[in-house]
């Protein structure tokens, strides 16, 4: 079975997004930029079912500008082992993405689809549903823990109050929550073999997708800063001011 | 204009949240709701105050609320509606997507604020940043983030029954099981008052220090991250951009640093309060009331003052 996993180029997690003066966006120029938490860890998980036999092979996927190729080499690094660049805007909309991703599903035919459960800049947690729905497989969501068995996946998926375990049919979409697994850092030989892996560049117009965007940004704008608060001495001033100043108790 | 809600509940019990999708989605005209299961939440729901009609999808394999046959049956229903609404929960991030993918719509998740019947204010960036988006699509498929909009009453309404006929089920899912961890306690995302501890709390045992503090003051136990990644609880406490959004009246953060996936959260919490030993902790920046001290001693005083 081959693995497809797309990977998106995102701000570096650390960073401290500054909204543009303009309120047209968020700087993303001259910023850290590094791979989607959430993709590492459906990177790691793709390569771990490589590495137990229930795999053939991993194929990374990235939508987006040229710098992306960083990305897919970081990915290679952790031991996918060919990598696919789909050019198009800055973070196209999950919709253009998840009808880019099923046009390299149906060039690729793999058996599992293995996504972030989102991306950490537009926040938008849609991409692996809407592939899913698009291609009329199943969906295993913000996944804990995923066993793949003949012709089908079961899930443990991360819901509220607790988890519940789903078995889907191969060929399946599953997007990994943050517990799926701890991914692995790539090794300094890993990161020169990927440098050798096969990347192929392809463009969005030649796979006949639409990416006209659904949704305007009419703006951007910092959130309401909080007041200043205090810092008291004791429990006792902390306890009067909770229910005389603030009224909370 | 007509919106469609679906209304997710558990152990035959309307979330609370959904309440808050009804409320967000009364914005936009007529409010009918989907209710996917069983029978007494369907009588539940007609009760919600506000509801013009519910949609009753009773056979069994909508019981789990599986997002493949329950997206195929939204579809299905979605042509008299501008605009299909849900809480931002585990079913609504599941499901709705799902439906956008399958009616050729880009949908808008986590709406804190609704400006008019295409524009809404979301959160991006972990709640650094608020964007503004209009939508071209001619039906709006959108998540809520129910911390942001008031909760309609579960009771005063009379809404009609309609038994609605099941979908085409693409059958490529299973439900195998459920394990929900229990709890006395209120849920996260509606209690009044949230205690939530950190790294700071050092174990799973001692963890529990926060419990009869929770109990004085009726709050729900959160955590952060580094708490449930350390194993001292639970993932379904975690409070953050990748966990709960919480806005209780009350917060109060025991051993929390304060890292932006966590204040994601947590910062539109009315009034918050930080006890840590690091005077440098970034928690201290947006809490309102703040202590400098050894968690261990603290919280034993603070649930002796407040009993």
């Amino acid at each position: 079975m081959k693995i497809v996993v797309p990977v998106k180029r995102v701000v570096d997690y650390n960073i401290k997004p500054r909204v543009k003066a303009d309120g047209s966006g968020v700087e993303t120029a001259g910023v850290k930029m590094s791979m989607n938490p959430f993709d590492e860890i459906a990177v790691e998980e793709a390569v771990r079912l490589k590495e137990k036999g229930a795999a053939t092979e991993v194929v990374v996927v990235s939508i987006g500008v040229q710098q992306a190729q960083d990305t897919l080499r970081t990915a290679m690094a952790m031991g996918a082992d060919r990598a696919i660049l789909v050019l198009a805007e800055e973070s196209p909309e999950p919709l253009a993405v998840a009808k880019v991703l099923k046009a390299i599903v149906a060039k690729e035919e793999p058996g599992m689809v293995i996504l972030g459960k989102q991306a950490i800049d537009d926040d938008m947690n849609a991409t692996g549903q809407m592939l899913a729905g698009l291609l009329g497989w199943g969906q295993g969501t913000f996944a804990g823990k995923v066993e793949v068995s003949d012709g089908s996946v079961r899930v443990s998926r991360e819901i509220d109050g607790g988890t519940e375990e789903v078995s889907l049919k191969l060929p399946a979409v599953i997007t990994a929550d943050l517990r799926l697994n701890e991914p692995r850092y790539a090794s300094l030989p890993n990161i020169m073999k990927a440098r050798k892996k096969p990347l192929e560049t392809l463009n969005v117009a030649d796979l006949g997708v639409d990416t006209t965007r659904r949704l305007t940004v009419v703006s951007v704008a910092e959130p309401a800063q909080r007041a200043a608060g205090v810092k008291v001495g004791s429990v006792a001033e902390l306890v009067e001011k909770l229910r005389n100043e603030a009224k909370v108790i | 204009m007509t919106a469609l809600v679906l209304l997710d509940h558990e152990e035959g019990r309307i979330r609370k949240a959904a309440l808050s999708a009804v409320a967000a989605a009364t914005q936009f005209g007529d409010v009918h709701v989907l209710v996917a299961g069983n029978d007494a939440v369907a009588q539940a729901a007609a009760k919600i105050a506000g509801v013009a009609k519910v949609l009753h999808a009773a056979d069994a394999r909508y019981a789990h609320e599986l997002a493949e046959p329950l997206a195929a049956l939204l579809v299905s229903l979605a042509g008299g509606y501008t605009h299909i609404v849900a809480a931002a929960g585990a079913v609504g991030k599941n499901v709705l997507p799902r439906a956008a993918a399958l009616l050729d719509v880009q949908p808008i998740p986590d709406v804190v604020r609704i400006v008019d019947a295409d524009t809404f204010v979301r959160p991006i960036y972990a709640g650094n940043a608020l964007a503004t988006v209009k939508s071209s699509d001619s039906k709006k498929v959108l998540t809520v983030r129910s911390s942001a909009f008031d909760a309609v009453a579960a009771e005063g309404g009379a809404a009609a029954i309609e038994v609605v006929a099941p979908a085409e089920d693409p059958a490529v899912s299973h439900f195998e099981a459920v394990h929900l961890s229990d709890s006395e306690r209120p849920e996260l995302e509606s209690a009044r008052v949230v205690v939530s501890g950190g790294r700071g709390l050092q174990s799973e045992e001692k963890f529990k220090i926060l419990d009869p503090l929770a109990d004085t003051l009726g709050a729900a136990i959160g955590a952060s991250r580094a708490a449930v990644d350390s194993g001292f609880v639970p993932n379904d406490y975690q409070v953050g951009q990748t966990g709960k959004i919480v806005a209780p009246e009350l917060y109060m953060a025991f051993g929390i640093s304060g890292a932006i996936q966590h204040l994601a959260g947590m910062k539109d919490s009315r009034v918050i309060v930080a006890v840590n030993k690091d005077p440098e902790a970034p928690i201290f920046q947006v809490a309102d009331y703040g202590i400098e001290g050894d968690l261990f001693e603290v919280i034993p005083q603070l649930t002796e003052a407040l009993k």
